[in-house]
C-alpha cells in the first residue's frame, strides 16, 4: 500500500511514462547547451563562448544586455516591495477584521489570471504616458504593473500561510500579554507568515524575470527584451544567458518548494 | 480583556464598529493601487474599443472583429490553444499518475515541481530559443533528422515561424502547468475510498474507472480550460519566434500597437483586446462552475 493509499503506477509503468516524457522534454534543453557549443564554420565542440560569458568578458556591444539585467533585478525588488508594502498588510488586516472582505480580496488577487498581459498592456500604454510625466519613464516605474501581474501567484504563497494559522487566536494571546500592535506585528505575524511571505517573494521575483509581454510593448529594457534584440546579433551569447536564468529560476523555485516543505511537515 | 491606555473605554459595540470602519480605511491604499493598475487598464483596453482617433464614440473599430484578417487570428488562436491544450492536458496528466505513491517530499518530486515551474511561467523568450535550437533550420534534431534519417521536416517550407511552429512550443509549456495543476486534485483522492473499493472486491481498474476518473473528470476539465487560458493568452514565445507574423490575436494586438494602423482603424489594439476578454471571460467562468463543481469531493 502507498502513503496516500490511491492504487499507485506499478513501478514500470510509472518509469516508462517519466522516462519518456522526461527524454522528450530534455530534448529542446539539450539542443540548446548543444548549441552554443557548436565551433562555427569548420565543426566541432567547444567551450569559449561559456568562458566569454561567464568571465564577464563580453565587450561593448554586449553592455545593453548588463544593463538590462539589472533593471530587471531591479524591478523583481521594487515588485517584491509593492507585494510587502501594498498587498501582505492588506491581506492580515482583511483576514483579520474584515472577514466579509475575503472573498472579494480573494477574486481581485486572482482577475489577472483572467486578464492577458498583452490586454492589459493596451490600457497600461496610456497609464504609463501619464506615469512618464510625472515621474519619469524610469524603468522602475514597471514594477507597479508587474505587481498586478504577480498578484495571483503571492496572494496564493500568503494566502496557503495564513489559513495555517489561527492568526485571530495569536493575536489576542499577544495583545492581552500587553504587547502593542507594532510589537504584534514584528514579533508575531511577521515570523508566523514568513514562510508564505518568502514563497511570495521569490515567485514574484521569478515571475518578473521571466516577463517579456509588458516590458517589450511599453518598450522598456528588461532582460527578456533585451535576449530578443542580443539573439538578432549573436544568438549564441543569447542563448547562454537564456540557460543560466532558467537555471537560476529553477533554483529558486526549488528554495520556494522546500519553503513550502517544511510548513507542511510542521503542521502533520 | 486589555485596557488600553491611549483610548478612553468605550462599551464593546461602538468600539468595534469604530475599528472596523478603520480598518476598512486600511485596504485604501491596495484598492487604489488595484484601481488605477488593473481595473483602469482593462477599462481603457476595452474602452479604446469604442472611440477613434479623435475620441468620439464608434462601433467602426468592433465592426473590425468580423473582418477576415482579424477572423483568422482568432480561429488561429482557439485551434492553437485548444489543440495544445488538450495534448497538454492529456500528457500533464500521465505524468500526474506516474507520480502517484511517490514521496511528496522526496528529491524527485522537487525536481518535477521547480521544472514545471520553471517551463510553465519563466518559458517565454526561452522557449523560443530552445526551438529554434532543436527544430529550427540548423536545429539538433533537424540536423540529426537530414543527416541519419534523410527526412527534411522543412521539405515543405519552413514553418516553425508560423502558426503550426507554435504547436511544440505551446504544448512545452502546457504539460509543465497540467502537472502543477492537475497534481493536487489528483491527491486529493480519498485513501477511503479505495480502500471501499478494495473492500467490496474491487481491483485497481474498477477503482479508476468507477471512482477516481468520474471524481477527477471536473478537475481534468477545469486544468483543461486553465491551459486553454494560458495558450490564449500567451504572447512571449509567439513574439520571439516571429519578429513579423500577425497569425494569433496577441501578435496583431502588437501590430496595432506598434504601427497604429492596421486595417486603417486607429483602435484596433482595443477590439482585439475587447475580443480576448470576451473569450477569456467565458472560459474563466466556465472554469469557476467547474471549480465549484470539483471542491465538492475535496472537502
Amino acid at each position: 500500500m502507498t502513503a496516500s493509499g490511491v492504487p499507485a503506477p506499478r513501478p514500470a509503468t510509472r518509469w516508462t511514462i517519466l522516462g519518456a516524457v522526461g527524454i522528450v522534454f530534455a530534448i529542446p534543453i539539450v539542443a540548446m547547451v548543444e548549441f552554443t557549443l557548436r565551433r562555427g564554420l569548420e565543426g566541432g565542440y567547444d567551450l569559449s563562448r561559456w568562458v566569454t560569458v561567464l568571465t564577464g568578458d563580453l565587450g561593448p556591444a554586449y553592455r545593453p544586455l548588463g544593463t538590462a539585467i539589472g533593471n530587471s533585478v531591479a524591478l523583481a525588488l521594487a515588485t517584491v516591495a509593492v507585494v510587502l508594502v501594498l498587498l501582505v498588510p492588506t491581506m492580515i488586516l482583511v483576514q483579520l477584521k474584515l472577514p466579509a472582505l475575503r472573498r472579494p480580496l480573494e477574486f481581485v488577487c486572482l482577475l489577472p489570471i483572467s486578464i492577458p498581459a498583452i490586454v492589459l498592456v493596451v490600457g497600461l500604454a496610456p497609464v504609463y504616458g501619464v506615469i512618464a510625466r510625472i515621474a519619469g519613464s524610469g524603468v522602475w516605474t514597471l514594477a507597479f504593473a508587474y505587481g498586478i501581474v504577480v498578484l495571483p501567484f503571492a496572494y496564493r504563497a500568503v494566502q496557503s500561510n495564513l489559513d495555517a494559522l489561527d492568526l485571530a487566536t495569536l493575536t489576542e494571546a499577544a495583545r492581552s500579554l500587553g504587547a502593542s500592535w507594532p510589537v504584534v506585528i514584528v514579533r508575531v505575524l511577521l515570523p508566523n507568515l514568513r514562510r508564505g511571505l518568502l514563497a511570495a517573494a521569490f515567485i514574484s521575483v521569478a515571475v518578473v524575470l521571466g516577463e517579456f509581454t509588458i516590458a517589450s510593448l511599453l518598450n522598456r529594457q528588461n532582460l527578456q527584451t533585451a535576449l530578443v534584440v542580443v539573439q538578432k546579433d549573436d544568438p549564441f551569447i543569447a542563448v547562454i544567458v537564456a540557460l543560466l536564468a532558467l537555471l537560476f529560476a529553477f533554483v529558486l523555485l526549488l528554495v520556494i518548494g522546500r519553503i513550502g516543505r517544511g510548513r507542511t511537515r510542521r503542521t502533520p | 480583556m486589555t485596557v488600553d491606555p491611549r483610548r478612553p473605554s468605550r462599551r464593546g459595540s461602538r468600539r468595534r464598529a469604530g475599528s472596523s470602519r478603520a480598518a476598512a480605511w486600511g485596504t485604501a491604499p491596495f484598492a487604489l493601487y488595484v484601481a488605477l493598475f488593473l481595473a483602469l487598464p482593462t477599462a481603457i483596453a476595452i474602452g479604446t474599443g469604442f472611440v477613434d482617433g479623435e475620441g468620439a464614440p464608434t462601433l467602426d473599430n468592433v465592426a473590425a472583429l468580423a473582418d477576415p484578417y482579424v477572423l483568422s487570428g482568432f480561429s488561429t488562436s482557439l485551434w492553437l490553444s485548444a489543440l495544445t491544450a488538450v495534448v497538454g492536458a492529456v500528457i500533464g496528466a500521465l505524468v500526474a499518475y506516474a507520480l502517484i505513491g511517490t514521496d511528496p517530499n522526496g528529491a524527485l518530486r522537487a525536481s518535477i515541481d521547480s521544472a514545471s515551474g520553471v517551463l510553465a511561467q519563466f518559458g517565454g523568450v526561452m522557449l523560443a530559443f530552445a526551438f529554434v535550437a532543436t527544430i529550427g533550420i540548423q536545429g539538433l534534431v533537424t540536423v540529426l533528422l537530414r543527416d541519419l534519417v534523410g527526412v527534411d521536416i522543412f521539405a515543405d517550407g519552413v514553418w516553425l515561424y508560423e502558426a503550426p511552429g507554435l504547436v511544440l512550443p505551446y504544448v512545452y509549456f502546457q504539460v509543465p502547468l497540467m502537472i502543477i495543476t492537475f497534481l493536487p486534485a489528483l491527491e486529493a483522492l480519498k485513501p477511503q475510498w479505495a480502500e471501499a473499493t478494495a473492500t467490496l472486491g474491487g481491483t485497481a481498474r474498477d477503482f479508476w474507472w468507477r471512482v477516481g476518473i468520474p471524481v477527477l473528470a471536473p478537475s481534468f476539465l477545469g486544468s483543461l480550460l486553465l491551459l486553454f487560458a494560458n495558450a490564449f493568452s500567451s504572447f512571449a514565445t509567439a513574439a520571439a519566434l516571429t519578429s513579423q507574423g500577425q497569425s494569433i490575436v496577441p501578435l496583431q494586438i502588437r501590430a496595432a500597437l506598434t504601427s497604429e494602423t492596421v486595417l486603417g482603424r486607429e483602435n484596433l489594439a482595443g477590439a482585439l483586446a475587447l475580443g480576448m476578454i470576451v473569450v477569456m471571460a467565458a472560459v474563466m467562468g466556465l472554469y469557476a462552475l467547474l471549480q465549484r463543481r470539483a471542491s465538492r469531493w475535496q472537502r
